[in-house]
């Protein structure tokens, strides 16, 4: 899963630039997380427009990424395709998560 | 790993490794058969995340002390899709598929980073059966293919 960081402001907007979070690369993504939050943000929107897939253990670590940035910081999600939108409502992980259709105008061409 | 699947319009067959990228893999072939191409999005985005869990949980716990294959068969039935998976791994834990209740969401250091596969099962499958014969874990369970039922 590649992912690649872009500072905007009080912002890091990680865009998620493979189609799938998955037990075969959950590990993965949490590290390469973890390295492109390093630098201190207000905020932290992960755009998964691209992802069109997620199984639980991608659920696990994005929710295990949320709560490694810590209650102040909190993680927001940017475009959830049909799938991806369907395990978040099913697991109830979509009432947790800041969750907006698409990215903040001006933000959109973003990696 | 190259999977390639047996793969007729109302029906296919796949075999492949119990292991992690080889599920990833066989997902994408199974995906890419005449048979899930032919349903709607919402069903082939169902029949992902049911087959998904069904066969992580079998290479993570059925699979986690030796190797083996995984047989998955699938069978289209008017508005149904009919799955079958088997594997000769570790039986389940008391002959019994785990309950798949979500942990309570809880305060925000507590949100559970797991336990959301047998659920995400339970959710999606319908007629959901599991028995072990002569050394097999075999797992049945039925998909709706127009609408998902949640």
């Amino acid at each position: 899963m590649e992912l690649v960081a872009e500072q905007r402001g009080e912002m890091i907007v990680v865009s998620a630039l493979g189609d799938r979070i998955d037990a075969a690369g959950a590990i993965q993504f949490k590290d390469r997380m973890r390295e492109l939050t390093q630098t201190p943000s207000l905020r932290v929107i992960l755009d998964m427009s691209r992802v069109a897939f997620l199984d639980s253990s991608g659920l696990g670590a994005v929710v295990a990424v949320m709560k490694a940035l810590g209650p102040d910081r909190k993680l927001e999600l940017s475009g959830l395709t049909a799938t991806v939108q369907k395990v978040f409502r099913l697991t109830r992980m979509d009432s947790v998560f800041t969750i907006h259709d698409h990215l903040p105008d001006g933000l959109r061409q973003v990696g | 790993m190259d999977a390639k699947a047996v793969d007729f319009s109302s029906s296919t067959r796949l075999t492949i490794p119990g292991r992690q990228s080889a599920v990833r893999d066989g997902l994408r072939a199974l995906l890419d058969t005449l048979l899930l191409q032919s349903l709607p999005a919402d069903g082939r985005g169902t029949a992902e995340i049911v087959l998904a869990e069904a066969l992580n949980n079998i290479v993570e716990h059925a699979y986690a002390h030796h190797d083996g294959e995984i047989e998955i068969s699938l069978q289209l039935r008017q508005n149904e899709l009919l799955c079958r998976i088997s594997d000769t791994g570790l039986p389940m834990p008391g002959g019994q598929l785990p309950a798949g209740v979500l942990a309570p969401l809880g305060d925000f250091a507590d949100l559970p980073e797991g336990g959301f596969g047998w659920h995400l099962i339970r959710s999606l499958s319908k007629d959901l059966r599991y028995r072990r014969e002569g050394g097999r874990n075999l797992l049945s369970f039925r998909l709706d293919t127009q609408q998902s039922p949640a």
